[in-house]
């Protein structure tokens, strides 16, 4: 690619008017991808959208790619077929938590297990917003909402726990009001070959306002966050001075300075399978930092290139021509006069 | 030969294989099958096998079967009946004798018949020791374990294996008794079993003291022989619905020049469909086991968005499963094949049974106004004709089609002329070309003429589009949820499915053109109505037959032809769903005959309610 980008943002904005709540994060992350594109494509033909239902499941709509609005929690499986009809285009997948995790549970693992390469973006809000305020599978538990009015009783996913433990292949978390961040971690996506799964938490100003206040706040974020960077030690905090440190295999959050020195610090690597679940287990955690960036990225064959090169290994020395005529005469056939 | 044999020639004969799941019962009787189909015999075959994949043997529950009709003349059915039973074990005999005409030949596994496997079969006294069988039937306990043991005696297999071979020691019996060769089946053995000489020999040696027990024991006086039957001038071969169907997939692919994107989740009797399309992807066929059945079907609509035909085939729960996704084909005006191999229901049901209870559930089964054309395969070879007129229909018409089978014709097979693919008409098919102008592309604009939207597909420049499940406007394709544009969307699309009416054949009238009833049929009972019209026929009474096709839409003509009788017979393997369907649509006092049974229906049993409701007058 050139330097200078052939298409811009207004090329991947859609005519269509935008129908999210005013104040919604969904606004922040259609305009990081409707900003970002114009840096990883020039052809936006090549490009699709797939989605679900939910409020995240209108994305396509405003994206001025090809888009399809298919129906809650099956998005994976259109993709998954287009992906096989097509092995060229470009497929993201827009997901919520209730469409991804919850109704389309299942699609999600089986996509991210076989690693086709598709990116997913799966807006974590941890609500229903579009059905007006029901608990998700990401919820805390305890939640009260119009069908818990004394509670909810589950016990919530940390998707990206789900996601490694679904063998995928690429694994980040980003956040909505995170907006460079967000930008590069859909560059992240897009480089990566194979599914590549990234968890954006979103705020619902309706239902679920300030669900990540804790990590978005100005005063509380930088002793809430880590960002992580391969080949960088996991530190965090204003001053810079607090890491992860591995007592054997326990990571335990240790201050730098007097008992640790920064060589004591966990380095990422990002193709480490045991630090991708550690720091998917910092999730939600009262004790640990939250990370963000990419947890895990290892390439291995794609679903689709395998299939590619099992088609290509049988059409070896076929001779195709024949070939219906010779399946409908196959077996034993017989003459009548 | 030693003993002095009476040739008799017959016409008609049905043979039914029974025994347990282990016993080869399905083998002996394909192979039976191929020998008579490459004698020129017509003939109709009808598989039976228990859901269970090893039921505890010897067991009522595990009994296989496999049943055949062959003839000197054309038939249309599996038979009803059989002349001959072959019984491996007492359960098989318990399950089936009940079946066998009286006077009927039986042939058991004498050596089958030990205490335990009696009392598993729910047996007192040895049937086969108590005179109780002689009297009615013309009995033949062969010890065919000991047989088998005999005839292999210096190969170096278990007993075990050698005990095996017995299906074949009974098929030999058969060919004796039925003047067939032996030489088909051998040259099947040794290619099947090429790196096994020692198991390809036990077989043979099976057949012939199979055979050969036929031509010396002093029991059988008689063989009969079942001459060429005239059928139409052809190249054939013998075929199953299932290879038919994929046959037809694969001809509309290469005929259209699409690619075929199949996805699927195994469910019984439609995996083989899967097996079968798993092995052609030399012919450019992509397959694809789907972690569910919404994903089997997601996936090829996703084919299909891509420019692929993308096919998906379930039985009745899984098609219960997909039903959001046809909504979902229907409003986006994508093609994609829908294969329901119906089996008993609801719910598991009888999954290896045959029934034709999905007809509701394929023309209605979907919320809101969402019709879909909606096919019905009549007989195991014309699957291939079904199946590839469902492409057809799909892609010019821009819409899901479902085609109805069931477990009878997935499984039965008849011989079949090959058909020659360039006899079956044009199939082209284009895309919407690239627009390198500025101006806006309008995915719902409409062919005049079938009102079917533009296949417009991802990677084509200047094209870019969104589609969904939300209502859409007419002609821009933006989401839309004003009323008069939906209503206007609802006729549309039910319009563009009536459409197809207006390009099918005039419907097929067998018999008389105007007389006292019409038996109307759907499906797999095509074959037992003709049979049955062409008895009433030779009786010269005033009837006539129509297998109706495409149930969604109705041939257009089908008004007219059901004025031409007094009286509408509907025989259907569920409670009366098409008659529903056909009361409601001509207002037609059409009276039914159904049975649930899990099994085809008889012929006989027709041909009594038809001369009792043209004697009512």
């Amino acid at each position: 690619m050139s330097d200078k980008p052939l298409l811009k943002k207004a090329d991947f904005q859609s005519d269509q008017a935008i129908r999210w709540c005013p104040g919604c994060g969904d606004y922040a992350i259609l305009a990081q991808t409707q900003k970002t594109f114009p840096e990883i494509t020039e052809h936006k033909e090549n490009t699709v959208f797939i989605s679900g239902i939910g409020c995240s499941s209108r994305f396509p709509y405003y994206m001025n790619t090809y888009g399809f609005h298919t129906i809650h929690g099956r998005a994976p499986t259109i993709a998954c077929g287009l992906k096989m009809a097509n092995p060229d285009l470009s497929v993201w997948l827009v997901t919520g938590d209730g469409d991804g995790l919850s109704i389309g549970g299942n699609h999600m693992i089986h996509l991210l297990r076989r690693n086709f390469d598709i990116n997913i973006m799966l807006f974590n809000n941890r609500i229903y917003g579009l059905t007006k305020g029901q608990y998700s599978p990401t919820s805390e538990q305890g939640k009260v909402t119009y069908s818990t009015p004394m509670g909810s009783l589950d016990y919530p996913f940390k998707p990206t726990k789900l996601a490694l433990g679904s063998e995928a292949s690429f694994v980040a978390k980003t956040i909505d009001k995170e907006l460079k961040h967000l930008q590069a971690m859909i560059k992240r996506a897009n480089d990566h070959k194979g599914t590549s799964f990234i968890e954006i938490y979103q705020n619902c100003n309706i239902f679920n306002d300030g669900a990540f206040a804790r990590l978005t706040d100005r005063d509380t974020k930088e002793e809430q966050l880590i960002r992580l960077e391969h080949g960088q030690p996991l530190i965090f905090g204003v001053e810079k001075d607090k890491g992860i440190y591995l007592d054997g295999t326990t990571p335990k959050v240790v201050k730098i300075g007097k008992d640790y020195s920064i060589d004591d610090i966990v380095v990422h690597d990002e193709e480490d399978r045991f630090i991708g679940d550690m720091l998917a287990n910092f999730t939600e955690s009262k004790e640990f930092p939250e990370a963000v960036g990419v947890l895990y990225c290892k390439e291995r064959p794609t679903y689709d290139s395998l299939m590619s090169a099992q088609m290509e290994e049988s059409q070896k020395g076929s001779k195709s021509s024949k070939g219906l005529d010779e399946l409908l005469n196959a077996g034993d056939t017989w003459e009548v006069k | 030969m030693s003993k002095k044999v009476k040739l008799e020639t017959v016409d008609n004969v049905t043979i039914r294989f029974a025994g347990d799941s282990g016993d080869g019962m399905q083998l002996s009787g394909g192979r039976f099958t191929q020998t008579s189909a490459i004698m020129g015999n017509d003939l109709s075959t009808l598989p039976d096998f228990p859901a269970e994949i090893r039921a505890p043997a010897g067991s009522l529950a595990g009994v296989s079967s496999f049943q055949i009709h062959f003839s000197s003349q054309e038939i249309h059915t599996p038979g009803e009946s059989p002349d001959v039973l072959v019984a491996m074990n007492p359960a098989a005999l318990k399950v089936h004798l009940k079946d066998l005409i009286p006077g009927g030949t039986l042939i058991v596994n004498k050596n089958a018949f030990t205490t335990k496997n009696l009392k598993l079969a729910g047996y007192e006294s040895d049937p086969t020791e108590d005179g109780s069988l002689e009297d009615y039937y013309s009995a033949h306990f062969i010890e065919m374990s000991k047989l088998v043991t005999r005839a292999s005696e210096g190969i170096d297999l278990s007993p075990k294996l050698i005990d095996r071979t017995k299906n074949l020691c009974a098929l030999g019996v058969l060919f004796w008794i039925y003047d067939r060769p032996l030489e088909p089946t051998i040259d099947w053995l040794n290619k099947k079993f090429k790196s096994k000489p020692d198991i390809i020999d036990a077989n043979v040696k099976a057949l012939h003291a199979g055979y050969n027990y036929g031509d010396t024991a002093e029991i059988f006086t008689t063989k009969y022989i079942v001459n060429k039957a005239k059928l139409p001038a052809g190249k054939y071969r013998n075929i199953n619905g299932t290879l038919a169907t994929c046959l037809g997939l694969l001809t509309a692919v290469e005929k259209s020049k699409l690619s075929l994107t199949f996805a699927g989740y195994p469910i019984t009797p439609a995996s083989n469909i899967l097996h079968t399309l798993a092995n052609w992807k030399r012919f450019g066929v992509k397959t694809y086991q789907a972690e569910d059945e919404m994903a089997g079907i997601g996936a090829a609509l996703g084919a299909s968005y891509g420019g692929s035909l993308g096919v998906t085939a379930s039985s009745g729960p899984g098609i219960a499963l997909k039903g959001e996704f046809l909504g979902l084909a229907v409003i986006t005006e994508l093609p994609l094949v829908v294969i329901n191999v119906q089996r008993g229901g609801p719910s598991t049901g009888l999954p290896t049974k045959t029934e034709q209870s999905d007809l509701f559930q394929a023309v209605y089964g979907r919320n809101g106004e969402a019709p879909m054309p909606v096919i019905a395969a009549s007989t195991p070879g014309d699957c291939y004709y079904t199946a590839y007129e469902a492409c057809k229909m799909a892609v010019k018409y821009m819409t899901p089609v479902m085609m109805l089978s069931d477990g009878y014709l997935a499984n039965g097979s008849e011989p079949w002329i090959i058909p020659n693919p360039d006899d079956l008409g044009d199939f082209d098919v284009e895309f919407v070309k690239e627009n390198l102008t500025d101006e806006k592309y309008l995915p719902y604009k409409r062919n005049e003429k079938t009102l079917a939207r533009g296949w417009a597909i991802p990677g084509t420049k200047g094209l870019e589009h969104r589609i969904g499940g939300i209502e859409k406007q007419d002609v821009t394709g933006d989401v839309n949820y004003d009323s008069d544009n939906h209503e206007k969307m609802v006729q549309i699309r039910a319009q563009k499915v009536a459409n197809i009416a207006n390009e099918l054949p005039p419907t097929e009238v067998f018999g008389e053109k105007k007389g006292d009833l019409l038996i109307l049929s759907w499906g797999s009972t095509h074959g037992t109505c003709k049979s049955a019209t062409e008895s009433l026929l030779s009786e010269n009474l005033k009837v006539a037959h129509v297998s109706i096709r495409w149930i969604s839409p109705l041939p257009n003509d089908l008004k007219d032809i059901l004025s031409n009788y007094k009286k509408v017979l509907m025989p259907e393997i569920n409670t009366g769903q098409f008659r529903q369907m056909i009361r409601a649509e001509f207002l037609v006092d059409a009276i039914g005959l159904n049975e649930v049974q899990g099994k085809p229906l008889g012929a006989s049993t027709i041909v009594a309610k038809a001369k009792e409701i043209i004697n009512e007058r």
